[in-house]
């Protein structure tokens, strides 16, 4: 075994009970007891906040309630309506920001109702207990594609299968789940959650998976608009953007995004490389992520580089804190100046409102790994019109081309959140449904 | 820090907390622990005739109602009395009475409705040298089907007979512990009086099924598939038994008379509350059988704090001192006239009120897009149901409009004086004010 203080970028730096240990449930499940106490708190608000600024707008009080009176069934029943990925939205949503940041609770004691883990209760009782809970109606006829099995994509296959169409549903990778399954940080989604979460969804029928195909290789939209009724398309963005300096091209710096997914497609993370010094540029969730996961593979040490102020930061206070937490140390206001052999140059930054700008300070950080995290790029548009260097969609995800629709990060608008995809693949399934069926 | 000694009937005691009879009292053991513990009186748990004792179920006694987090508001049970030999709880008592002269001890007795039987008893417990005796026609299950318990608290001429009964046969107080299993708990009170009662307790348990196992389709407690009604106690039943303590209080014909106050007691200030309507002290069980007999500690703490904020120092100070403002629907003052308000500094958005107020009561609530609650004062009817469901404290409260001012939703000025029901135009019986 290696150390922590081991150069380079090796693996087995902890051992194997330390890995198991940092990479277990970021919040272990509430129990039966616990699930009822917590949901006791709610306020089943009028016209409730949480409702609001849920993007499913998922009926929050009334699964609360449904779990004080001892029914998680009829909670998970009520969420998976409105947000068929409601387990893995349970594990990755960033509650602080959206649900629970409106709870009246936060308002009153900051101390909001646990929305995020009343979910989970609820949808794992489903999840665990049940078989498929909805039912498809009668076969339609029609045919869709739906190209991309992430959160988009499978909300979309899943109601339009629900409503009687027959779905083809496409993804790249050899399996389903998009950043479900090679995204997100490992301990949100512990126990191949993201796998067992597609097979139960795919339970309702209807559904034909076919991974391994890519739009632009395989898969062209032409050919798709010609054999299918009508085309989703949830590609995601899977480019990554470069630093754009000196030593970008180094052995040591690369993505985050490929690291995290490397480490969750994983069987044993004690093979897996990990700097002794590592570095994330970035500022979001992907950042945070890569970040902790370093530290918890057993990095030395561990440093976010954020070119803006904490304010600016795309990832929540409650991601910051996580981070600080496992021991990562966060700079703002520092962009990338020049990667080394085993170091990294980082400028300091002000914008006095006219930009984003050097101020010429530099600051030298011992790096043997370098991720970049620093946003992703739309890598295939289809031909389809693109503005803001994603797809362009009026109304609930229609392309400027008749008969395609687009959803999730590929698509203008909306957070790059699960859940704002899980709502985009719904209502354009909706839209589709009433296109096909002239309803 | 003020003083809790009580005297009741002449029996003084540390404090007005004292255990009702129940199993916490039945048996030597825990009465001297729960004496340890603070308590400044005991009613031993009731004692039957002589023979062969009664026998309980040997399955669940217990059914709970049970609030957020399992705590514990409604407790229903089934035991009977004591189901120890009469000879073994009397030895206990002399022990432990003559252990703690300064404690109260009281005996709690049910006997057949005969004469004898009551002859036979009384001088028994006369031998102890407790302080007292309290009749038990309240128990309302297994006992009252065997003729005694609530089955003589329910007929007042049975309650009288006993009680002259007991007054002739012993000469320390006597205690009538009545049932709230009646349609009107003045008529029993004044049974207890007239028979030469000293006082009355109140109340004792109500009759109840806490719950029915859905899958058995049986109440519970459950034995062996089937369940009978219990007698329901605990913070549940509290302002049931508030009201029948007021009834009596303030009855022409019982008041004045001492009231020991039963039904619910969980704290220093459901105590203050029983005392206040007229209660010499109070009997706990329930807060005991669910926390143990450390609670009292509380009890003592708080309601010597409470009175030293008030300046009263004796409970003699306050015991009463609401009873006067117990009255009558048709003697409240018809022209005071309140309005809701809703302070925005402390209102957290919930929107509840807004809820209860729309669809249930008086549309007397105005939601902004940006959810804002304001009250609507030519609506609002001062109904206090926002007030209630609010889960914020004295974020709405009721405003008093001044005399003079004119009330938006009738268009009338706010009158000073006093007007009830009795003398108001609508009332088809009105009387002319003089």
């Amino acid at each position: 075994m290696t150390s922590p203080t081991a150069p380079g970028i090796v693996a087995g730096r902890l051992s194997a009970d330390l890995l198991t240990a940092g990479f277990a449930d970021l919040h272990a499940p509430l129990d039966r007891h616990e699930a009822h106490v917590a949901a006791d708190r709610c306020y089943f608000c009028y016209d409730a906040p949480c409702m609001t600024a849920c993007p499913t707008g998922i009926d929050i009080p009334l699964f609360i309630r449904q779990i004080s009176t001892g029914t998680p069934e009829a909670a998970a029943r009520t969420i998976l309506e409105s947000n068929i990925l409601g387990g893995m939205c349970a594990r990755v949503c960033p509650t602080e920001d959206l649900c629970e940041g409106a709870c009246v609770r936060e308002a009153a004691e900051g101390k909001p109702v646990e929305i995020g883990r009343l979910q989970r209760y609820a949808t794992d009782t489903v999840l665990t207990r049940q078989g498929h809970p909805f039912t498809r109606a009668a076969e339609t006829g029609k045919r869709v594609a739906v190209v991309g099995a992430g959160p988009a994509g499978l909300s979309c296959a899943h109601r339009l299968a629900m409503l009687g169409h027959a779905v083809t549903l496409y993804d790249a990778r050899p399996k389903a789940g998009g950043l479900n399954e090679y995204g997100i940080a490992a301990y949100k989604s512990t126990d191949g959650f993201a796998q067992r979460e597609v097979a139960w969804l795919l339970g309702i029928g209807g559904i034909t998976l076919d991974a391994g195909k890519v739009l632009g290789g395989e898969l062209s939209l032409d050919t798709l608009s010609d054999e299918f009724d009508a085309v989703f398309l949830g590609v995601g963005l899977g480019g990554v953007n470069a630093l754009g300096i000196d030593g970008d091209d180094h052995d040591g710096v690369r993505d985050a995004v490929s690291f995290i997914a490397e480490l969750r497609q994983s069987t044993d993370l004690s093979a897996l490389p990990v700097g002794r010094n590592v570095v994330v540029i970035g500022g979001g969730m992907t950042a945070v992520d890569a970040a902790v996961q370093s530290k918890l593979l057993g990095a030395e040490s561990v440093t976010i580089a954020y070119r803006r102020g904490r304010e600016a930061m795309g990832a929540s206070r409650y991601e910051q804190d996580l981070a600080a937490s496992h021991g990562v140390r966060i700079l703002f206001n520092v962009k990338p100046h020049a990667v080394h052999a085993d170091a990294i140059d980082l400028e300091y930054t002000s914008d006095d409102g006219t930009g984003l700008r050097g101020t010429g300070e530099t600051m030298t950080l011992s790096a043997d790994q370098v991720f970049r995290a620093i946003g992703q790029t739309l890598t295939t548009d289809g031909g389809l019109t693109v503005e803001g260097r994603k797809i362009k969609v009026t109304g609930a995800g229609r392309t400027t081309r008749d008969g395609v629709w687009a959803g999730g990060d590929c698509a203008l608008g909306g957070d790059d959140l699960t859940v704002t995809a899980v709502a985009q693949g719904r209502d354009a399934a909706l839209d589709i449904h009433a296109v096909l069926t002239g309803a | 820090m003020a003083d809790l000694t009580t005297d009741f009937l002449g029996i003084k005691s540390p404090n007005p907390f004292w255990l009702a009879s129940a199993p916490p009292t039945d048996k030597e053991y825990n009465v001297r622990r729960a004496y340890e513990a603070g308590w400044g009186g005991v009613v031993w748990k009731t004692l039957g005739s002589e023979g062969p004792p009664v026998v309980n179920v040997n399955g669940p006694r217990y059914g709970a109602i049970y609030g957020a987090d399992r705590r514990l508001l409604g407790l229903n049970n089934i035991e009977l009395i004591t189901d120890r030999p009469l000879e073994v709880n009397l030895e206990e008592i002399a022990r432990v009475k003559a252990d703690y002269p300064d404690r109260a001890l009281i005996v709690s007795l049910m006997v057949p409705c005969e004469e004898q039987a009551w002859k036979d008893i009384l001088p028994r417990v006369m031998e102890t040298n407790a302080d007292g005796i309290e009749l038990n026609f309240g128990c309302p299950h297994g006992m009252a089907e065997r003729g005694m318990g609530s089955a003589v608290g329910q007929v007042p001429e049975y309650i009288e007979m006993v009680t002259r009964w007991c007054k002739t046969y012993y000469d320390r107080p006597v205690i009538v512990k009545l049932t709230p299993n009646i349609t009107d708990v003045r008529k029993p009170a004044h049974a207890a009086k007239n028979g030469g009662a000293d006082a009355v307790s109140l109340i004792n348990t109500i009759n109840s099924i806490t719950s029915v196992n859905l899958d058995a389709m049986s109440p519970e407690p459950m034995i062996d598939g089937k369940g009978t009604h219990g007698g329901y106690c605990g913070p549940a039943v509290k302002p049931i038994a508030m009201n029948m303590v007021a009834e009596i209080a303030r009855d022409p014909g019982t008041r004045g008379m001492p009231i020991s106050g039963i039904g619910g007691v969980t704290t220093w200030r459901d105590a203050a509350e029983f005392m206040a309507l007229g209660c010499g002290n109070v009997q706990v069980c329930t807060a005991a059988m669910t926390y143990g007999f450390k609670v009292v500690a509380e009890m003592k703490s708080g309601l010597s704090q409470w009175m030293d904020e008030k300046g009263y120092t004796s409970t003699a100070d306050f015991i009463g001192k609401a009873v006067p403002n117990v009255t009558d629907w048709q003697y409240l003052n018809l022209n005071y006239v309140a309005k809701a308000k809703i302070d925005q500094d402390a209102c957290i958005s919930c929107g509840r009120c807004y809820a209860a107020c729309e669809d249930t009561s008086h549309q007397a609530i105005a939601m902004s897009a940006d959810r804002t609650f304001t009250v609507i004062d030519a609506e609002c009817v001062a109904c206090n149901l926002c007030v209630d469901v609010c889960p914020v404290e004295d974020c709405i409260t009721m405003e008093a409009m001044a005399p003079g001012t004119t009330d938006p939703r009738t268009g009338k000025v706010v009158q000073k004086d006093y007007a009830n029901w009795t003398t108001h135009p609508n009332n088809p019986g009105a009387v002319a004010a003089e």
